[in-house]
């Protein structure tokens, strides 16, 4: 139960290239990774801070927006420098974002938050599209594609799922790090009992707004990696309707374990590309809902949830008690 | 003359933001009455005016009366909200984020079934022959009827619910409930049919919204997130649980809306997040709110 697992999961993952089709390479794995880094900000966000922040996207659209008008696109104004260049301000740019969401959400807790950062997202989406001059309102920039590093070209369906897989697993190591650090213990301390932690001498706010920026920061990187698979970014992209595709990638995926937004994620990705050959194609969301509805009736925390009572139960039958 | 030009702009300007502050009231009403008294954040509660609007307008459709449509969709919009509490809700009290990201699988399960149903072309309903048409008010300013029908209507709504929440015995066990909902059960209320009776009158104050939005602006899919974003700004700007201050948040965000799309077309939208940023900062509970419950009405 050890390590023959996660080995054999990660050989998986990296093996997918030799024996899955390009279409199931790039549409199906590399998306489902760069839509569960943005799922897993949120995942992040719900189980470290209790913060349901719906603003993630919102926050990954900064970045994107930024690697797009800093670096090469077909929309006039955008500065064409290179992505050394671009995605490191970019990131920069989301971070400071979510460290400014975080300012606005961090006295909020429970339902404001979740009142709260809905309100931002779509006013952003609504912000982005009204803008002509700075983000080419309703039609967005296009052209945006990954670059060409050390000669190979990043935007080819192998290697971009490789720079996914890179950059996702980094995510999750670094999460998996924090949770046993200081900062972790501590958000979760003010997660708990915020008033305790206050009394105690911890500056709550303060490093609520730390956690509202470091999920920027993942939310950036998955943002970098949603503009770069799409090939484009507009205000649509973050309107309502993908910002609650995120906060159920999250609950269908489950908090508890880091890998649950990309599990999540996942089955989104199969869900809207098979739907078709279940329901019909449109009826996609109402499918989705369904899936949603009955997870979220039926389990405690969603597949990571499932698991855990799977694994219970196979340790119970193999005479493990105690967990 | 071209200052008398913009004078006009601005009434008229004023006027249909009042309008739409009607709308936003009348959704965010309900909205704010569910959750200061029961607690919980539908997030299908867009859909809800979506669903008054469609089955309004089909019933409209089918008798040749505004009114009966109106009132079909009320109801609709009544029952499915009920069904809603009684089959979800209430089966997950307490635990608020399952009832939070079932209202939000709902929301996303409505939407596509309105979209199966009645496809994705705008909607509008016809208003009886006596509200058609313009009125001259002062200034030669011709403003249409039932924009004016809206408002007024609005305004009788609002002292009904004021009416019914201060000085009827239902009213009070709102108020009461809203306070501490566990004494009350334990004095004897029956609170569950309470919260049931106050979660249709949301419900249904949200579906007489949405026939009247659809009479007088239209609808189409995607509204209910409009209508639901509305309601949240305005309860986070007036306050959980406040009739007032969904009165006033109403008021205040429906002209921030309309002057900022026709004097700022741009960064109109900023106007309303400015505002609802600038309340969050110096009044975290609205302006009317009171942390733990409804005080005034």
């Amino acid at each position: 139960m050890t390590l023959r697992l996660p080995l054999a999961f990660t050989a998986l993952l990296l093996s997918l290239p030799l024996w899955a089709s390009p279409f199931v390479v790039f549409q199906i794995g590399a998306q489902a990774l760069g839509l569960g880094c943005v799922a897993l900000s949120l995942s992040w966000l719900m189980s470290q801070a209790g913060a349901v922040s719906l603003a993630q996207l919102s926050v990954a659209g900064v970045a994107g927006y930024g690697v797009a008008l800093l670096g090469g696109s077909e929309f006039e104004p955008s500065r064409g420098w290179p992505w050394t260049v671009a995605v490191p301000l970019a990131l920069l740019a989301g971070v400071a974002a979510g460290a400014a969401l975080g300012w606005l959400a961090a006295r909020t807790e429970g339902l404001q938050t979740i009142m709260l950062t809905l309100a931002v997202a779509v006013a952003w989406a609504l912000f982005l599209q009204q803008n002509q001059v700075l983000t080419n309102g309703f039609n967005g920039i296009t052209g945006t594609r990954a670059p060409t590093v050390w000669g190979v070209d990043l935007s080819r369906p192998t290697p971009f799922y490789l720079l996914s897989l890179a950059v996702a697993a980094a995510c999750v190591l670094v999460v998996q790090r924090l949770y046993g650090t200081v900062f972790g213990l501590t958000l979760r301390g003010a997660r708990d009992d915020a008033r305790k932690m206050a009394a105690l001498g911890y500056q709550v706010q303060q490093h609520r707004i730390a956690a509202y920026a470091f999920a920027g920061l993942v939310a950036s990187l998955g943002g970098v990696l949603r503009l770069w698979f799409n090939g484009q970014i507009s205000s649509g992209s973050m309107a309502m309707g993908p910002v609650i595709d995120i906060l159920v990638i999250a609950v269908i995926g489950g908090t508890r374990y880091a890998w649950g937004p990309f599990a999540g994620a996942l089955v989104f990705v199969l869900l809207q590309n098979f739907a078709g050959d279940i329901v019909s194609a449109e009826r996609f969301r109402l499918f989705v809902g369904v899936v949603f509805l009955i997870l979220v009736l039926a389990t405690r925390d969603g597949l990571a949830g499932l698991w855990d009572h799977w694994r219970g139960g196979v340790l119970r039958q193999r005479g493990v008690h105690n967990l | 003359m071209y200052s008398f030009a913009r004078m006009k702009l601005l009434i008229v300007t004023f006027l249909n933001g009042l309008t739409l502050a009607a709308l936003y009231f009348l959704v965010a009403a309900g909205f704010s009455l569910i959750f200061g008294l029961l607690r919980q954040v539908n997030l299908a509660h867009g859909s809800l005016f979506l669903v008054g609007s469609y089955t309004g307008f089909s019933a409209a459709q089918w008798s040749g009366f505004w009114w009966f449509g109106a009132f079909v969709g009320a109801a609709a919009s009544a029952g499915l909200g009920l069904l809603m509490y009684v089959a979800l809700f209430r089966r997950f009290q307490g635990d608020e984020m399952r009832q939070t990201l079932a209202s939000v699988a709902l929301s996303i399960i409505l939407a596509d079934v309105m979209l199966w149903f009645w496809g994705g072309a705008p909607h509008q309903l016809d208003l009886p022959d006596a509200l058609t048409g313009s009125v001259v008010l002062g200034m030669g300013i011709k403003y249409p009827v039932s924009r004016l029908f809206v408002t007024g209507l609005t305004l009788l709504v609002g002292l009904g619910l004021f009416v019914l929440l201060s000085r009827t015995r239902f009213g009070v066990l709102v108020r009461a409930g809203v306070e501490d909902a566990e004494m009350l059960a334990a004095s004897g209320v029956p609170v569950q049919r309470l919260f049931m009776a106050t979660f249709a009158l949301g419900a249904a104050l949200t579906g007489f919204a949405g026939v009247v939005g659809a009479s007088v602006l239209s609808v189409s899919p995607g509204e209910d997130a409009r209508y639901l974003l509305a309601s949240l700004v305005v309860v986070i700007v007036g306050g959980i649980g406040s009739l007032r201050g969904a009165a006033v948040g109403a008021l205040l965000i429906g002209l921030a809306e309309q002057m900022g799309l026709v004097y700022a077309p741009t960064y109109g939208v900023v106007f309303t997040f400015v505002l609802m940023v600038a309340v969050l900062r110096w009044r975290p509970h609205g302006l009317f709110g009171v942390a733990g419950g409804l005080r005034h009405v």
